[in-house]
């Protein structure tokens, strides 16, 4: 990895960073009219495997979709105006942070629905595989989602097909609130392999890793090799969604010993000790990153604070898209 | 004009979009020896880069064609069964008919999903139903219900046009019955009602595969001296309610014979907005002639029993006839 590429991927984890720290606070703040499930933790994945794709690609996200959306090319400004419901947003305020998408650079779209989008990806890796342009599509998705029957039946038909898609599974523990343990049998990475998909399972809080690791999945899909599986190891340091508390009734899910222990291996320290020992950059280059990124989301968050609200009479308009005028009917004395 | 059998007429329908436009494709289980009888060769024409068959993976079916059309694709997916979109209703419910407004409009979904629907061929409960109503429920999909071989034809080809999800049921049973088509380039706009039979005492409104049993309820009618307009609606998202009203407006009396069942049917929504947008034209209640709230049974007779049929239109269109302003 060479500097310019470390530099490029710290600064692509730093921002998701430092977006959701303001969201968490802004939510406990109560300044976000909707839920956030933020991805503090899991940096790394989405931006590891972003690294490889251009506009082009496509990429279909999850519930925790702030990450995806920043790393695949998301404006920040367009984003946080979107959470906010103003609208300036990508969505105009109709979508939300659930559902954050930019069709223009190959973001189809963040998805409420565990596990939705591997079907979808599936089909854009259909039409970029009848394209032939080369193109590929990537599907990120959680542990939790890899119970849905969805996972099967798209590793069969991308399996049979040879389809141009990245399967990137973000195992991060929990299931919303339900241990993985508790819910899942077996090794997921397994369920690929079954199908004759290359399948490879790592540490997802090593950018490095991930990055080497979807490199490999991506060319062998753009070269026609088919789909590849990638199961990243991580953790979700927030909770399933901000202000989970109220919904738990003073009940929980995990000790805050596992928190901790997570924590110390946080994927941006580990880069950037990575990054300093190794030395494709210096202090002083990493420094001038993080107060950057920290200007560009103190601005972003400056423009949502002072967007327009949403149009409350959008939603209307927004159902259908024109139908092109409608040809004369070939059939006369019809009402 | 030519004669042509109503699968053969959404064959070609599908045939000259897919000709028309390489963005056009066609999948679906069991669609390249077509199964159902309306892609009959359609592979051979086109190769399987064009139309493929699929695993039994409904789930997938519907969500792919999410992910065709934001890749630039038209899909045309053959679901079979409608009771099978079911199976495949996430991408309807979730994904379809929401990401236009969750994208803030950024998307266009040119999706085509065709399924037969209804019973009356002893296909039992899990394969006769006719669940139009839920997906007019959902508010982003077009949906319509051809009857005759020359709308099967023409609203397919709108369908795959359009920028939005359409769903076309194709009327179960009906597949062999032969009907004129007009020549050339023939497309049936959505929210165009088709009128089948003038008349001047009551309106019935019959929906798809009502059709036929209502125009015979209205011919057998003449004899007792009901005279009874039939109106084909052709799609029921749009719905071309002005048609409808301005029928009420001249007969008063409103039959609505929707083969899906009772509750929240499309026979319910049509009655409940020509009451709300035409109730100074009425002249009594309307009646919704449907099938009672029960799955479909298998015995023929039984299946018959639940089915709106010539008798039952009849009856309604007689008991409003009876009315008097």
């Amino acid at each position: 990895m060479d500097r310019d590429e470390a530099l490029r991927l710290y600064e692509s984890m730093v921002l998701i960073r430092r977006v959701e720290e303001r969201l968490r606070d802004d939510s406990a703040a109560g300044k976000l009219p909707g839920a956030v499930h933020l991805y503090i933790g899991e940096e790394a994945v989405a931006t590891g495997v972003c690294a490889h794709l251009t506009d082009r690609d496509y990429a279909t996200s999850t519930h925790r979709g702030h990450g995806h959306f920043l790393a695949k090319g998301g404006d920040v400004r367009a984003m946080m105006a979107e959470i906010r419901g103003k609208r300036e947003g990508i969505c105009r305020g109709m979508g939300g942070s659930m559902h954050v998408a930019d069709l223009s650079k190959g973001i189809l779209g963040a998805n409420g629905i565990v596990g939705a989008g591997l079907s979808i990806a599936c089909g854009a890796a259909f039409g970029a595989q009848l394209d032939g342009s080369g193109r590929v599509a990537v599907c990120f998705f959680g542990d939790g989602a890899a119970n849905q029957g969805a996972l099967m039946e798209t590793l069969n038909v991308s399996a049979l097909w040879r389809l141009p898609l990245v399967f990137v599974c973000e195992h991060n523990g929990f299931a919303e609130f339900t241990p993985a343990a508790q819910v899942t049998a077996g090794r997921i990475a397994d369920r690929a392999r079954a199908f004759g998909i290359p399948a490879e399972e790592f540490d997802g809080n090593d950018v490095t890793e991930v990055w080497r690791a979807a490199g490999n999945a991506i060319r062998r899909a753009r070269e026609g090799g088919g789909p590849s599986f990638l199961e990243a190891r991580t953790y979700r340091i927030q909770g399933h969604f901000e202000a989970e508390s109220f919904v738990l009734g003073g009940g929980s899910y995990r000790g805050a010993e596992e928190i901790e222990e997570w924590r110390s291996r946080d994927p941006i320290a580990r880069f950037r000790t990575w990054i300093l020992s190794s030395g494709p950059a210096d202090k002083a280059a990493l420094d001038r990153i993080e107060a950057t990124v920290g200007d560009r989301v103190t601005e972003a968050i400056a423009y949502a604070e002072a967007g327009e609200l949403a149009d409350p009479g959008l939603a209307e308009t927004l159902m259908f898209a024109p139908e092109p005028a409608p040809e004369p009917e070939s059939v006369p004395g019809e009402v | 004009m030519a004669r042509t059998r109503l699968l053969a007429a959404i064959h070609d329908a599908v045939v000259e979009e897919m000709a028309r436009d390489e963005k056009v494709i066609v999948y679906g289980e069991d669609v390249e020896l077509s199964i159902v009888g309306d892609l009959r060769g359609v592979r051979e024409r086109f190769g399987r880069g064009r139309i493929r068959n699929t695993p039994i993976s409904e789930t997938t079916l519907t969500g792919m064609s999410v992910g065709l059309a934001a890749a630039g694709y038209r899909p045309v997916v053959q679901m079979m069964f409608s009771n099978f979109l079911y199976t495949g209703m996430d991408a309807i419910g979730n994904q379809m008919s929401k990401l236009r407004l969750m994208t803030g409009g950024q998307v266009s979904l040119p999706i085509t999903v065709i399924a037969t629907c209804g019973g009356g061929s002893a296909n039992a409960a899990q394969h006769s139903d006719t669940p139009y109503a839920m997906l007019m429920n959902l508010g982003g999909l077009n949906v319509a219900v051809p009857a005759t071989p020359a709308d099967a034809k023409g609203l397919v080809k709108t369908a795959i046009r359009s920028p939005n999800p359409c769903f076309v049921f194709e009327p179960n049973g009906r597949g062999g019955e032969l009907g004129d088509v007009p020549d050339g380039e023939h497309l049936v706009p959505f929210g165009k009602a088709a009128l089948r039979r003038a008349g001047d005492d009551v309106t019935v409104v019959a929906i798809g595969r009502m059709l036929k049993p209502s125009l015979a309820a209205a011919s057998a009618l003449e004899a007792e001296g009901v005279s009874a307009e039939v109106i084909d609606p052709r799609t029921l998202v749009p719905f071309d309610y002005d048609a409808v009203l301005s029928s009420v407006e001249k007969t008063g009396r409103l039959v609505v014979v929707d083969e899906a069942r009772e509750c929240c049917s499309a026979a319910s929504q049509v009655a409940a907005v020509v009451s709300d947008r035409g109730f100074s034209l009425l002249k009594g209640p309307v009646r919704r002639v449907t099938t009672p709230n029960v799955a479909m049974p298998y015995a023929p007779g039984a299946e018959a029993h639940v089915i709106p049929g010539e008798e039952r239109i009849a009856g309604a269109i007689r008991s409003l006839a009876e009315v008097r302003a």
